[in-house]
């Protein structure tokens, strides 16, 4: 999948300027860093290789080695250390350089960092960020392309977000790393270089908040991380032809704002989600649930999900361009949704 | 028993033990002998409580094992962290948790060090320096290899305790923490409980090579002691604990130790897995009260009417934390949905 060049714009007052995904993640780290002494980065290659992706450049310059910690290749390890670290006074956010490993990290996050509040009676707390990476189509092959925030979205006492746009990001880390919840942070790899407005001035978006990212009539596009511009693009194909698309971007699946969702829904009565997780048993199927209890008697079609395929992801382009949603494959949806197929 | 193993294994000198456990005075070892008499009962009426329906789920008595909990926890000050496992309630009594919230929790009664949301197997109670008993296989290794990394940050100067059975040798997120803590020099300490049978399967079926042998692979000073004399586990655990505080990283606790009772409580048929004959050689010849005992005997430190007295205390102060447990009202229906989120 392609990037757009840039992302939505988003409300602002005063200085606004262009900046990358990836420069938005940094600059959210480095204020909460600022910010406050408690809060450090761990991970693999973070300090000066800045990660494979170069999102952490410069951090380790400003805060040293003692708060950009290069971790070994222990994504258990390193996601167990920062739990106990967050469990005692401090604000850990911990690097997953692909969400494919979170599974080697599995049991620290869904039996240990999300389960300690609720175990203890709520006496301790884990005020862990855990920052991954989601997206397929980078050519990587079935252990480096996967997205599967549903695994963590399923696990109660975590958070889970996916923003969308650099402003997006910076918003939701800053509130990702202030949360006393640990909370699962999904970036999508082939999102960093996208440039988008972010202003110049400090804020913050709250987790649970969803955006409508263009509005519209006709049909509902409930998509999340990188396909909303997948939806977005769809939508724009789908206006030429008449049909107005409504596009709203959840922006995290835990908490989810469903009334937003509902809303849209009821109003344009018909919806799809579009999301690149696996389609089966994922978060496609949650939010579809969701409108189909919230607004069934508003629909005019039943609710569709476009997902990944059930299949590892491919190495082969040819293969691999099959396996996620594409603006045809969403607006061919759409139109078919709306009775124009 | 306490034999050193491999070239890398240290021992503290005898001459440093011997100065360390001489400063302990009288009342200390009474304190300790009443510590582990106190867990040793506690577990009886947790097993009594088991058999006559009266707790719900299952519980994994530490009965045999009360003098590393003791030990260890007698060489930590209270700010000190520990985490603890499936089979915790020793450990968690041994940092301070009180006997009647400690049964509360055990019955799921809104009393309990976690409002009765975690159990026998989850006990927390962060007052004491308790960051939780953890029902995950070595799935503690990590907490506590952080709470060390923090105290370290914070310049707290405070140390870390991981209880863990030798069963958590097999698990590789032990390793995990354990390179990073030697890497960081972290001030914690890893206390292996051999207790000799993961579950229902002796150890050497599963573990190859020499246990001391992993930790000192990572340069990890290691230590191996009689898990069933307390004085040698406090004289280890003072010297680990020591050196952590002073910036020289984690150290290996091996204690070889006894489960006197099963798995769990319902684990009751056990000759498929270890003998009668050998159950009853630790019972009787190597019980951690009575090797204390002895010794405060010989040394004329206690008489017999000291460890009366004592044990009467102890059985009405549990006695009387059981009746406060049972007599204890449920959480509210309402609660179930509180305390998932922060």
């Amino acid at each position: 999948m392609s990037m757009p060049e840039t992302a939505a714009t988003p409300p602002a007052t005063g200085a606004v300027r262009e900046i990358t995904f990836a420069q938005a993640i940094r600059e959210a780290l480095a204020e909460e860093m600022r910010r406050d002494p408690r809060v450090f980065i761990i991970g693999e290659d973070v300090a000066e290789a800045g990660t494979p992706f170069k999102v952490l450049s410069g951090l380790v310059e400003e805060f040293g080695r003692e708060r950009v910690i290069d971790s070994p290749i222990s994504e258990a390890g390193i996601t167990g250390l920062a739990t106990g670290a967050a469990m005692t006074g401090m604000r850990p956010v911990v690097d997953i350089m692909f969400g494919d490993f979170l599974t080697l990290a599995m049991d620290q996050i869904a039996n240990q960092a999300a389960k300690v509040h609720y175990m203890s009676g709520g006496k301790l707390k884990v005020p862990l960020v855990v920052r991954t990476t989601l997206g397929a189509t980078r050519r990587s092959a079935a252990q480096h392309s996967q997205s599967l925030h549903a695994w963590v979205s399923h696990v109660p006492g975590l958070k889970v977000a996916l923003p969308s746009t650099p402003y997006d990001a910076k918003g939701l880390l800053k509130s990702a790393i202030r949360d006393d919840s640990p909370v699962v942070f999904f970036e999508d790899k082939m999102m960093y270089t996208m440039r988008g407005p972010v202003p110049a001035e400090e804020y913050t978006i709250p987790l649970g908040v969803a955006e409508v990212k263009r509005p519209g009539g006709d049909i509902t596009i409930v998509a999340t991380s990188s396909m909303v511009h997948v939806a977005l693009a769809a939508a724009e194909a789908l206006a030429a032809e008449g049909i107005s698309a409504e596009v709203v971007d959840p922006r995290t699946t835990m908490p989810l704002d469903t009334e937003t969702i509902i809303e849209s829904a009821r109003k344009t009565g018909r919806a799809m989600v579009v999301d690149e997780g696996y389609e089966r048993y994922g978060v496609t199927a949650e939010i579809a649930a969701v409108i189909a209890e919230g607004a069934f008697q508003y629909l005019d079609a039943p609710v569709r999900r476009l997902g990944a395929m059930h299949v590892p992801i491919p190495f082969s382009p040819v293969l691999e361009d099959l396996t996620v949603p594409t603006p045809e494959t969403v607006a061919a949806t759409a139109r078919a949704l709306c009775g124009r197929a | 028993m306490a034999k050193a193993r491999g070239s890398r294994v240290q021992r503290p000198t005898p001459a440093r033990e011997h100065e360390v456990l001489a400063s302990v005075p009288r009342d200390q070892w009474l304190a300790v002998y009443t510590q582990m008499l106190t867990i040793r009962v506690f577990e009886e009426h947790v097993h009594d409580l088991w058999r006559r329906g009266k707790m719900p789920g299952l519980a994994h008595l530490y009965i045999g094992q009360e003098a590393v909990a003791v030990g260890v926890c007698q060489a930590l000050r209270p700010d000190d962290y520990i985490t603890s496992t499936h089979r915790g309630h020793g450990h968690c009594l041994a940092k301070g948790a009180a006997a009647d919230r400690m049964f509360a929790e055990l019955l799921g009664k809104a009393a309990g060090y976690c409002r009765g949301k975690g159990g026998s197997m989850h006990i927390a109670d962060p007052e004491t320096g308790n960051l939780g008993a953890n029902a995950i296989v070595a799935g503690s290794a990590g907490i506590a290899t952080g709470a060390a990394l923090s105290a370290k940050m914070r310049g707290s100067a405070q140390v870390a305790a991981c209880f863990f059975g030798e069963g958590a040798l097999g698990q590789g997120v032990l390793y995990e923490a354990m390179n990073m803590a030697a890497l960081w020099k972290l001030p914690v300490i890893y206390v292996c409980e051999n207790n000799l049978y993961n579950e229902y399967t002796h150890y050497a079926e599963t573990t190859a090579g020499e246990m001391a042998a992993r930790s000192a692979a990572f340069a990890i000073s290691t230590t191996e002691v009689d898990g069933q004399d307390v004085r040698a586990v406090y004289a280890a655990a003072h010297a680990a604990v020591q050196r952590a505080r002073q910036g020289g990283g984690p150290t290996f606790l091996l204690c070889h130790t006894y489960r006197f009772h099963g798995h769990h409580v319902g684990d009751v048929d056990r000759s498929y897995y270890r003998s009668k004959e050998e159950e009853q050689q630790w019972r009787s010849g190597r019980d951690p009260l009575r090797i204390l005992a002895d010794w405060l005997r010989a040394r004329g430190m206690a008489q017999p009417d000291d460890f009366e007295r004592i044990e009467r205390s102890v059985r009405a102060l549990v006695e009387a934390a059981v009746q406060f447990a049972l007599s204890a009202p449920y959480p509210e229906a309402s609660e179930v949905h509180q305390d998932v989120y922060a």
